[in-house]
């Protein structure tokens, strides 16, 4: 799987250097930054599937691919933050599932306005993050395992309840409650943007893009996820508590506020994304994101994030997420068998990761 | 250096597994078998019915409503319980015949699994029938009957019925990656379709994305002028992303759901196909409680199909409300 390296340290020896010296610092300190490799092996997939395939780089099939990624998006860039404190959570996955069920649930079958059903579902997912990293924190286990009991908790809870509740195991006929509109327009609309006058798109049929409301949000969280990592205080814990937990609580930094935060932030990703996920396919299931929280490491580390916490990027993880989408939706446009999706993903997602690393390696040398 | 690595690795070996155990294992909840109370029971008999459901699958949750409406109709002692591990499912059907139960109502997802156990209650004099899967092992294993749907023959007469609508560039959709039955629609589909036919693999946990790779299927190919789905969450998401493309294709599915019956009256999913869990759970019950009561033979040697029945725009509206109170 990810075979993320740990980042090589700079080259002990010094090699002679004139007054140039300063430049290439410059240079090399923008090339080690974690996206950077993610960013190479990006631009390399998509101009295999643009120039492979004839609908990936038009318009129309840059929605699907850009919409498929947003989500990812979302939860690689608070799956990312997380790992960078150094923990992990299994239980994103289902969570998701967790508040596209209680929003879907209260708005079609008790009829709850649509506002309070989606903040009612917000705060069991901080309640729940909350507790993942209060659980971490006293008990000392691995977040391994605090959040896998939490995944079975909510599978569980997802299953059995919502089949208490309302006798079946998916929310259907959710597009017709109340408010549903409302909610669609936050979570679930998107924008049609005429890219027609372009030329490799005017020979084309259609020049219509669509971008969905996840493609916003996912923008706005990784812009926010940056600034937070690169700007603030909190994002020098956050790296701190990661790298090394000791020293930092040693310090002065807050260890304990600071993981719960991001178990926090986590939770709130998810509920993001179940948002987003109900009001699209105006449908939600007890095994809605099961199996998914995989993904989202598996797009966080591409995009450079270590497993062992300490060094990642929010832009990286997002990059990571366009990969692991552009990838999927590629291998659909190509035609491929689909029986050998998944062996096609996962070799390609090794080649991104191995450009990835390669690409980092090289803007080492430069230093 | 070569420690951090080493430690890198091994927390990716970690990580893997425990996902693993998250994703794959996934029946580690499930295995708590799924058991109903009794029901009063006036005729004295008691008749255990052991599917391969998963707690939670809304197909299941129909059977089982059959199953325990005949129960009570008939006055049975009637258990149900449901494992999808076939070796679990196994012991369950050994754990009923030493309760001493007076018939047997089994699905057979895998029948190798369960031939010891539905052998030995038969040999010990114990009716059973099988229900849903099992069509070619029933006879065999010394079953009464069948009671359920050919995945096959269902499949052919989706394909015979594409065909008829003249299409021909057809997507099967398959929700769930490594299910025989699903296969085997898609394949008897494709038997008896006149033109070209393609499976598609997509993910019933990721309904969104699965809509965006329907999407950018129907791009890549835009020849394509109808999809086959093979379940009732995931035809919502065809019907949507044949919206979204603006395309003209027609979409059929199997198995019903409300919003799929809603979909048939309002033009937007051509035919659902239907196998009737509930009369599955309700002719099994019946027909090893009428073994008991009288010696009868329902099927009279051989299986009693279920479906496929037909939903279209002509009957939609006549089952709207079946669907939506879980009986079909």
């Amino acid at each position: 799987m990810s075979t993320t390296e740990a980042p090589a340290p700079a080259p002990a020896q010094k090699p002679e250097r004139d007054e140039r010296v300063g430049d290439h610092a410059r240079l090399a300190a923008v090339l080690l930054r974690p996206e950077v490799g993610a960013l190479a092996a990006a631009i390399v997939i998509f101009c295999y599937f643009a120039f492979t395939t004839t609908a990936f780089a038009l318009p129309q099939g840059a929605s699907t691919w850009i919409f498929y990624s947003s989500s990812f998006a979302i939860m690689a860039v608070v799956v990312a933050m997380l790992m960078i404190g150094g923990e992990f959570d299994l239980s994103a996955g289902a969570m998701v599932g967790t508040t596209g069920l209680i929003t879907g649930i209260m708005m079609s079958h008790w009829h709850v306005n649509v506002w309070v059903s989606v903040l009612t579902s917000l705060v069991v997912a901080l309640a729940i993050g909350f507790v993942n990293g209060v659980l971490v924190m006293k008990t000392g286990l691995p977040s391994f395992i605090v959040t896998l009991g939490t995944f079975f908790v909510l599978r569980g809870l997802n299953l059995a309840v919502v089949k208490r509740i309302i006798d079946q195991v998916s929310v259907v006929d959710f597009a017709s409650a109340k408010g549903y509109a409302a909610g669609n327009k936050l979570f679930g609309g998107y924008i049609e943007v005429h890219l027609g006058w372009l030329p490799w798109v005017h020979v084309a049929s259609t020049g219509v893009m669509r971008i969905y409301a996840a493609t916003w949000w996912a923008l706005a969280v990784m812009i926010l996820a940056t600034w937070i990592l690169q700007r603030t205080r909190a994002g020098n814990w956050i790296f701190a508590v990661g790298g090394a937990q000791t020293s930092a609580r040693q310090v002065g930094v807050p260890v304990f506020r600071t993981k719960v935060g991001l178990f926090m932030t986590t939770a709130f990703g998810s509920w993001l994304v179940g948002m987003l996920t109900l009001f699209k396919t105006t449908t939600a299931q007890s095994t809605t994101g099961v199996g998914q929280e995989f993904f989202y490491i598996i797009c966080a580390v591409v995009g450079g994030c270590l497993l062992t916490g300490g060094y990642g990027s929010a832009i990286g993880a997002a990059l990571g997420a366009l990969i692991y989408g552009m990838v999927y939706q590629g291998i659909v446009y190509h035609n491929w068998d689909s029986d050998w999706q998944y062996t096609f993903l996962g070799v390609m997602l090794l080649g991104a990761v191995l450009v990835n690393n390669w690409v980092k390696a090289r803007a080492e040398q430069v230093r | 250096m070569k420690i951090r690595r080493l430690l890198t690795a091994g927390v990716a070996a970690g990580l893997l597994v425990l996902t693993g155990c998250g994703a794959s294992n996934s029946s580690a909840p499930k295995a708590d078998s799924n058991s109903t109370g009794t029901t009063s029971a006036s005729s004295g008999f008691r008749i255990d019915v052991i599917t391969h459901g998963a707690p939670g699958d809304s197909f299941w949750d129909v059977v089982k409503a059959g199953a325990v409406q005949a129960g009570k109709d008939e006055g049975l002692d009637l258990h149900y319980q449901s494992d999808p591990d076939v070796g679990k499912q196994a012991t369950l059907i050994d754990n009923a015949v030493a309760a001493g139960t007076d018939g047997l109502v089994v699905s057979m997802a895998n029948p190798d699994g369960l031939k010891s156990s539905i052998q030995a209650a038969v040999a010990a004099g114990i009716p059973v029938v099988t229900i849903n899967s099992g069509i070619d092992q029933w006879k065999q294993y010394g079953a009464i009957t069948h009671v359920g749907q050919s995945e096959t023959l269902a499949g052919e007469a989706a394909g015979q019925r594409l065909s008829d609508d003249g299409l021909k560039n057809v997507l099967c959709v398959i929700q769930e990656a490594g299910n025989v039955g699903l296969e085997q629609r898609c394949a008897g589909a494709k038997s008896k379709f006149s033109g070209t036919m393609t499976n598609l693999q997509v993910d019933n946990t990721d309904l969104a994305g699965s809509e965006a790779t329907i999407e950018s299927k129907l791009q890549a190919d835009p020849s394509i002028d109808g999809i086959l789905s093979l379940g009732g969450d995931m035809s919502g998401q065809a019907v949507k992303a044949v919206a979204a493309t603006g395309a003209n294709v027609t979409v059929g599915t199997f198995d019903v759901n409300a919003d799929v019956v809603q979909n048939v009256i309002d033009g937007k999913i051509e035919f659902a196909i239907d196998q009737q869990p509930y009369a599955q759970g309700y002719m099994g019950v019946t027909a090893v409680y009428l073994k008991n009561l009288d010696g009868l033979d329902i099927g009279g040697g051989q299986p009693v199909y279920t479906g496929p029945a037909f939903i279209t725009k002509d009957n939609a509206s006549a089952v709207l409300k079946f669907a939506q109170a879980g009986t079909r």
